[in-house]
């Protein structure tokens, strides 16, 4: 059984949901990540989601597309996205990780030496927004033969023929974008979450993931109760940069993401209960 | 590469899943899939359609002014003093480019979808205004997206555009150009596919893009093509085009891709020049990769991140290009060179000198590839130059290039 996999079995021993915070890799410099990975994890996070900054992040909204650019000025890469999961797991063996990012850098390391060094530093899986299920024949062969879970994103605008396709690809979980919009926007409507996440659970048994405009303990706790987890990103990396921009030092902007990621975690906990 | 992908004839590319070769397909996050799922739909069925056919061609002759001539350079020629050059006036179609042979056809898209506003990413702002000619002309709400350096070095484009009753949308990420410009209406029609439609400028972007702008624009070398057969009594020896996402070159080769006697140059921009690395011609200086939709050429880095390009003409300033271009490089039906900043200026002020055409800068680069071209080639030998535009718009950065202030 894959980490993800069994991470979220014991949640749901636990009567718990999944609390998956997202940052970006090298954000704001590639000291202060795993460092901060840990914190989170200390704060509330089951699962962490790093962002491979990239030159071009369409799917972004304005926050998490300056952090891919606060990253990309201090030379951050998917080299040394790797090696942060390689240095988290000297002291975590156990919170799953995934990396989230863009086709193009995986693509020019290649898919078989991603895969081979992906595993080596003991990631669990990859999310590539632009790589549907269309183009994702190579990279699914080199992550199943490394034994990594291929995250795949499911739309409002999937119809379910589509999901049907989606879920035949995927493992670890379904992400289940919750807003027509890019990453930090806000218009969450969680009776359409709730149809949607219905209607995947209907053609797999994977746990769905929610995430997109999740940005406090309310919002969390509306959607972990209709999920079996919650992404958030943004708000967090908004709560961070606000701090940076007020003055505060890496470490004690770094707190100011957990305290907010504690506060959700209560949110998810108490929708859970 | 791999040969036997790359073996299929020219009309059957691209495939069911948009692919020409290695390249091209369809790289979008999850919410485009099902627009484009459509769009696709839509095309396929329409491009059979002798209505929206002829609904199209009429738009081509009474609005655009089409047929665009074919003009035997005759001046220019003589004192190049080698082939025969025959310019494509493509700068002389309703709002001076070649661009507006797309617009014309995906609004005709948009309409038969139903959709109430267009959106369009914009470097030279040829395609942005060509978006906003269309859009006026069918009341639909129109807005573009350009980088905020192109909105400068493009004002006059710009106030055209607000003329037309668009909204200009200045893009302040990344290097503030047309890659940005993409990423940003990606942005707006990912938020608000359900009632907007993409009218992407050039032969780039997710399938099926590539190939439905290609299709619109191979009106030119259809005409080209009979153009030549009449006037000369046979195909062209040679013929130049422009490349930036490419556009206005697959429209001039797709026409003659079967006839082998034909060669091909397709001209990127070379900027201050290849070995500066400050250029923006990934065929020329590329690798593979994937952005914008589609896997192509790119100027990337050693980790796979998308490099700033460089070139004096807004249009050509792109580091990725549109998949069919890197197919035909890779089964080298088409050869691909660069034109710098300094040749292609040069070529701008020879051809409004000598033939009194004052030509757009992108087109200048194909301009001043042809004219190396033809010193090398016989008197009995004709080229054909795609000139995609004119080149009015870039009357302030000429000026100020020359030391001149307006």
């Amino acid at each position: 059984m894959s980490r993800i996999a069994g991470r979220f079995e014991e949640l749901a021993r636990a009567g718990r949901k999944a609390l998956i915070p997202y940052i970006v890799a090298g954000d704001p410099d590639l000291a202060s990540t795993v460092p901060l990975m840990h914190a989170l994890v200390e704060n509330g996070a089951d699962i962490i989601e790093l962002g491979v900054p990239f030159s071009d992040p369409m799917s972004e909204g304005p926050v998490i597309q300056q952090a891919h650019e606060r990253a990309l000025a201090g030379g951050t890469s998917l080299r040394d996205a790797l090696e942060v999961v390689r240095t988290f797991r000297e002291k975590d063996t156990t919170t799953p990780v995934l990396l989230m990012g863009y086709a193009n850098p995986v693509e020019h390391m290649g898919y078989a030496a991603f895969a081979d060094a992906a595993a080596a530093v003991g990631l669990d899986a990859l999310l590539t927004v632009d790589i549907p299920p269309e183009e994702v024949e190579q990279v699914n062969a080199e992550l199943h033969r490394v034994g990594m879970d291929n995250i795949f994103l499911v739309a409002p605008t999937t119809p379910e023929a589509r999901i049907a396709r989606i879920v035949a690809q995927a493992s670890g979980f379904i992400y289940y974008v919750s807003l027509k919009g890019v990453t930090g926007a806000g218009h969450l409507d969680t009776v359409d979450v709730a149809e949607h996440v219905a209607r995947i659970r209907a053609a797999s048994a994977l746990p769905v993931a929610v995430g997109f405009g999740i940005r406090d303990a309310d919002s969390a706790a509306s959607v972990a109760s209709v999920a079996d987890g919650v992404v958030v990103g943004s708000a967090l990396i908004r709560a961070m940069a606000d701090a940076l921009d007020g003055g505060a030092d890496h470490a004690a902007a770094g707190a100011v993401a957990c305290a907010l990621l504690a506060d959700i975690r209560a949110g998810v906990d108490r929708a859970a209960s | 590469m791999n040969s036997e992908a790359n073996q299929k004839p020219f009309a059957a590319v691209p495939d069911e899943h948009g692919r020409f070769g290695i390249y091209g397909g369809r790289f979008v996050a999850e919410t485009l899939m099902s627009a484009l799922d459509e769009l696709e739909a839509l095309y396929v069925r329409l491009r059979d359609d002798a209505e929206f056919q002829r609904e199209f061609d009429e738009d081509l002759a009474h609005y655009v002014g089409r047929p665009s001539p074919l003009y035997h350079a005759t001046r220019w020629s003589d004192q190049i003093g080698g082939a025969r050059i025959y310019l494509k006036r493509e700068d002389l179609n309703h709002t001076g480019a070649h661009k507006v042979n797309n617009t014309i056809g995906q609004a005709l898209l948009a309409k038969h979808m139903g959709k109430k506003r267009v959106i369009a990413e914009t470097g030279a702002g040829q395609h942005g205004v060509a978006t906003a000619t269309v859009a006026a002309r069918l009341g639909l709400e129109c807005q573009v997206f350009m980088g905020e350096e192109d909105v400068h070095r493009q004002a006059l484009n710009v106030y055209r555009m607000k003329l037309l009753g668009a909204e200009v949308i200045p893009v302040k990420s990344g290097s503030r150009t047309l890659k940005d410009a993409m990423n940003e209406a990606m942005r707006d029609w990912v938020t608000n596919v359900d009632d907007t439609f993409y009218i992407i400028g050039t032969v780039a972007g997710p399938h099926p893009y590539p190939m439905l702008v290609r299709d619109f624009q191979c009106v030119i070398g259809r005409e080209a093509r009979a153009q030549c057969l009449e006037q000369t009594g046979r195909l062209p020896d040679a013929l130049v085009a422009c490349v930036g996402g490419g556009s206005n070159a697959i429209g001039l080769f797709h026409p003659f891709l079967d006839d082998t006697s034909v060669a091909m140059y397709g001209v990127e921009a070379g900027g201050h020049g290849l070995a500066s690395g400050q250029h923006a011609a990934p065929l020329s200086a590329g690798t593979p990769g994937v952005l914008h939709g589609n896997r192509t050429y790119l100027m990337q880095d050693v980790n796979g991140q998308i490099m700033d390009t460089h070139s004096v003409s807004a249009g050509l300033d792109y580091p990725g290009v549109g998949p069919e271009h890197s197919w035909l490089k890779d089964i080298g039906r088409v050869n691909y060179v660069a034109a710098n900043d300094d040749e292609a200026l040069k070529a701008f002020h020879a051809l409004t000198r000598i033939e009194g055409i004052m030509p757009a800068l992108e087109s200048s680069h194909a301009l001043a590839y042809a004219q190396k071209l033809a010193a090398d080639m016989s008197p009995e030998q004709n080229i054909v130059v795609n000139l995609s535009g004119r080149g009015d718009k870039d009357i302030h950065t000429v000026a100020q290039i020359d030391g001149i202030e307006l």
